[in-house]
């Protein structure tokens, strides 16, 4: 260590420990002292209780209706994902920029705002509702609008991971490709989706880690009915509010141990394809 | 052969590639159905109560406190973010020691966990009897329950948006930069000061911005850490919800179509931020 | 042919007996009920609805009942926002207004149709404070002292809350020389002391015990016995107020939901069960005063008897109460200005 000290590009080695000290300590308090402290809540009363509490039917179904709205809504934002990043990428057209700053508009629209907007289209209040409640539609407090509250929200993350992506790598191969015969499915399938398919990967996984994960929005329309329209996050809400701390930090640990496995996924999806993630990654 | 014959009969036309009007389409019809209809609705229910009425439902200082406090505290949020997420970035990016990998991964965390569970544990972390507040209410600052809180929790789930603009600029900038520049004679000081820092300014404008928009919308982490008092922990997403449980629509639009306008007016400041700094680059 | 034809025929006639049946059934047998309710009563009506259902399936009917539960305005607003409710069990009755006035999905009356203002059970608030009562916390005129702090949740979302505050004000207005201005000051004082306003009843709860805030939390009384129970031992303790607010929780069919449904028949029978001699003991069970003089009487010891105004004798009905304290610009918001 003392080596580098010498080193004119490199930081004298207080600076190192002080910045060092800093970041980890920083990391350590703000990021790993929540986590660790929802495991030790969960496991308070006893592992027999932590598995007790994770088998109960209104959790179970809870977890269920997470993983279809989120079944329902990744597929569909990445399909519109690839569809965005293909026109945007592949082509050139006016209003682009425009285009891309409207795709964004969702990732920075409070889940509030987000959960609002449905409830004035789908409510009775709103613009369809009593029109759909004639042809007996419902779409709010039902799986529709979980679904849809979840689609808003995760809305930009496969677009926002392929457009820069594909963007960087050009149109020079698909139009090789194009012009040796290859139909429109063929390109993409045998040319384009093995470039982008690493940072595709990668945007479907935050998307789903954002989508299992939703609050605010989900909780403006979800009607809150055990065992039928509440999702995980918001079963952690309601078992908090009902002094079954053990079982809110139980579903929140699961939900935690979700997140973790999220993380080490991106983690080796980094390692990975390090090359074809820093192009996405240059602002 | 013919291949190359039809490349050569061929103008270099952009619509060489099919699909253009499918995928252009399918995206517009997308964003529309999905994004902006209902964005559409928000922005119009607000008139409803006409100019006067729009504006008196946004400017009561119960309103103008709470969306003080979230763009406010989103700000302080991104700020101190800003500093720490450059810290942690270089530090992540410049030093090598065992564990770096590992505290790499959990950046993203904030990102990962759900914000509802960030909220319970952020709550009991923080309160007078959990492991942090307790040590900080031996010296008289309470943190859960006050706008301490909000900051905190803001900080907790926009800390990625920092540290991850800034890492991969920073690993790019390299070393032999500064190696030209301590050749020149210039220090340490002056070679971070005048020579990095200035390359590194729209990453870290870009990071900032990001997790400021992040943090202005926050919810579910909040509610359960800020104690909700009117006027002085209660954000502005909070009033949202609040506004719709008295049944006023319009009410709550308003101040969801504020909070609309202020990440819209973020994103082409972010986008304008973005191409000036593709040309500085 | 004929054989083939009669086969057919033979068939068909069995699918329609089998068809017409089964349609039969579907009417008879299996009914669902949604009871979208306040937060406390969750307990409540987990019990209510097995016996209800027991008592349906001697019947020959298969009720089954889910339940909905959150601060009673938002619960109010999803029904009117289109949450397909067959029966509402709220806080309050400015709640259930609410869904007759914005949504239309219930009559204006409805609180003429069941016995008792329709509320087959009441409640009240009352004061729970820590083991030793440190703070020697008596009456709601100690509550304003300076340093005393309150728990108690936002009047303008949560029922209880508004209960809560009314009881305050009652309480001043009817003090030797009180009068209206009297009680704003005192409500005034007493939120002065309140160093964390949650949205609900539930919030303020998980304040007061878990986060171990305040010296005494304004509850529900059935709230506080949940409280009692769930702690163990003597961490805290119930006080009485000398005089508090008597509050009627409403319960009432959501017309408009139940017709679509055809669910009418099973609601209005799950609602007249609440205030059957069975029903009525698991409500003082669940330590809510039941109506039925009998049962009451039974479980006096956990009801003590002490002065309970009412919303009608005092403010002069929830409409007015809600309009002249808790609608925009109302006294709740006239005391709670920013930078006091």
């Amino acid at each position: 260590m003392n080596k580098i000290f010498s080193k004119p590009t490199e930081d004298p080695l207080w600076l190192k420990l002080t910045l060092g000290i800093i970041a980890v300590g920083f990391i350590a308090i703000m990021l790993l002292m929540p986590l660790v402290l929802v495991f030790k809540e969960a496991l308070a009363s006893g592992v027999r209780t932590f598995f007790s509490a994770m088998v109960e039917p209104d959790t179970l179904a809870a977890v269920k209706l997470s993983l279809l709205a989120a079944a329902i809504a990744v597929p569909l934002n990445t399909v519109f994902g690839i569809a965005a990043a293909w026109s945007i990428a592949k082509f050139d057209f006016r209003g682009k920029t425009f285009l891309v700053t409207l795709i964004d508009l969702p990732f920075s629209v409070s889940p509030v705002v987000a959960g609002l907007v449905y409830v004035l289209v789908f409510g009775m209040q709103g613009w369809l509702g009593p029109t759909l409640a004639g042809y007996d539609i419902r779409v709010l407090f039902a799986l529709p609008g979980i679904v849809l509250a979840t689609i808003f929200v995760t809305f930009p993350f496969v677009a926002r991971e392929l457009i820069p992506l594909m963007v960087d790598q050009g149109r020079d191969e698909e139009e090789a490709a194009a012009t040796l015969g290859a139909s429109g499915f063929q390109t993409f399938m045998r040319v384009t989706l093995p470039n982008i398919k690493w940072g595709l990967l990668y945007g479907i996984l935050l998307c789903n880690a954002r989508a299992l994960g939703e609050f605010g929005a989900v909780s403006v329309l979800s009607g809150h009915i055990r065992g039928q329209t509440n999702t995980m996050p918001l079963h952690v809400e309601l078992l908090y509010n009902n002094y079954d701390y053990t079982g809110a930090f139980a579903v929140a640990a699961l939900l935690a141990m979700l997140a973790l496995l999220t993380l080490a996924l991106k983690s080796f999806l980094e390692w990975r394809y390090a090359d074809e993630l820093a192009a996405s990654h240059r602002h | 052969m013919s291949a190359i014959g039809v490349k050569l009969v061929l103008p270099k036309s952009r619509h060489v590639l099919p699909g253009f009007r499918l995928s252009l389409g399918f995206t517009i019809f997308y964003l529309t159905s999905l994004v902006l209809i209902p964005l559409l609705a928000l922005v119009l229910r607000p008139f409803e109560l006409g100019l006067d009425g729009m504006w008196n439902a946004i400017s009561t200082p119960r309103v103008l406190a709470s969306l003080r406090l979230s763009f406010g505290t989103a700000l302080a949020a991104a700020l101190i973010d800003s500093v720490f997420g450059f810290i942690i970035a270089w530090v992540l990016v410049r030093y090598r020691f065992p564990g770096r990998a590992l505290l790499d991964a959990v950046i993203d965390l904030p990102f990962a966990l759900p914000t509802a569970v960030a909220g319970i544990a952020l709550s009991t972390l923080y309160a007078p009897t959990g492991w942090i507040g307790s040590i900080l209410i031996e010296y008289g600052i309470k943190v859960a329950y006050t706008p301490w809180g909000v900051l905190v929790a803001m900080v907790f789930i926009s800390l990625p948006f920092t540290v991850r603009t800034v890492q991969p600029v920073l690993a790019e900038v390299g070393h032999d930069i500064e190696e030209a520049a301590a050749t020149l004679g210039a220090t340490r000081l002056q070679t971070i000061a005048r020579v990095v820092m200035p390359m590194m300014l729209p990453a870290i404008l870009t990071g900032a911005a990001m997790a400021f928009a992040r943090a202005a919308g926050e919810y579910g982490s909040i509610i359960f850490i800020a104690g909700n008092i009117p006027a002085v922990s209660e954000i502005a997403p909070l009033l949202i919800v609040i506004k719709l449980e008295q049944y006023d629509y319009a009410g709550a639009s308003a101040i969801g179509v504020v909070m609309l306008t202020a990440s819209f007016i973020m994103l082409l400041a972010l986008n304008g931020l973005q191409s000036w700094a593709a040309k500085h680059r | 042919m004929k054989r083939i034809l009669s086969l057919l025929a033979a068939v068909g006639m069995l699918a329609a007996t089998t068809a017409g049946f089964s349609a039969n059934a579907a009417l008879a047998a299996d009914v669902q009920l949604l009871n979208v309710s306040y937060d406390p009563t969750r307990g409540l009506y987990q019990e209510i609805n097995k016996a209800f259902a027991a008592q349906q399936k001697s019947k020959g009917d298969n009720v089954t009942i889910s339940n909905s539960h959150g601060g009673s305005g938002s619960q109010a607003r999803s029904v009117i926002d289109g949450l397909q409710a067959d029966v509402v069990t709220l806080a309050l009755a400015a709640d259930l207004d609410a869904i007759s006035k914005n949504g239309k999905l219930l009559r204006a009356d409805w609180q003429k149709r069941l016995p008792q203002n329709s509320s087959p059970y009441t409640s009240t608030i009352i004061f729970l404070v820590r083991k030793g009562n440190p703070k020697q916390v008596r009456d709601w005129n100690d509550l304003v002292k300076p340093d005393v702090q309150v728990i108690t949740p936002n009047p303008k979302t949560s029922g209880g809350a508004r209960w809560a505050y009314l009881a305050a004000w009652d309480y001043a207005a009817k003090q030797p020389s009180g009068n209206g201005d009297k009680a704003k000051t005192f409500v005034a004082n007493l939120y002065k002391n309140v160093p964390v306003l949650d949205s609900g009843a539930r919030g303020s709860t998980v304040t007061f015990t878990k986060r171990g805030i305040g010296d005494v939390l304004l509850s529900w009384e059935n709230e506080a016995h949940l409280v009692l129970k769930e702690a163990g031992g003597d961490q805290y303790k119930i006080l009485y107020p000398s005089r508090s607010i008597l509050a009627e929780p409403p319960v009432a069919i959501v017309d408009k939901n139940v017709d679509r449904k055809k669910t009418r028949a099973t609601a209005e029978a799950y609602l007249h069960f609440l205030y059957t001699p069975q029903a009525q003991e698991i409500e003082a069970r669940n330590y809510y005063r039941p109506r039925n003089p009998q049962i009451l009487a039974k479980y006096r010891k956990q009801f003590p008897d002490i002065a309970l105004s009412t919303i009608n004798g005092a403010f002069g009905g929830w409409a007015k109460a809600q309009a002249v304290h808790f609608g925009d610009g109302g006294v709740f918001d006239q005391i709670y200005q920013p930078g006091r």
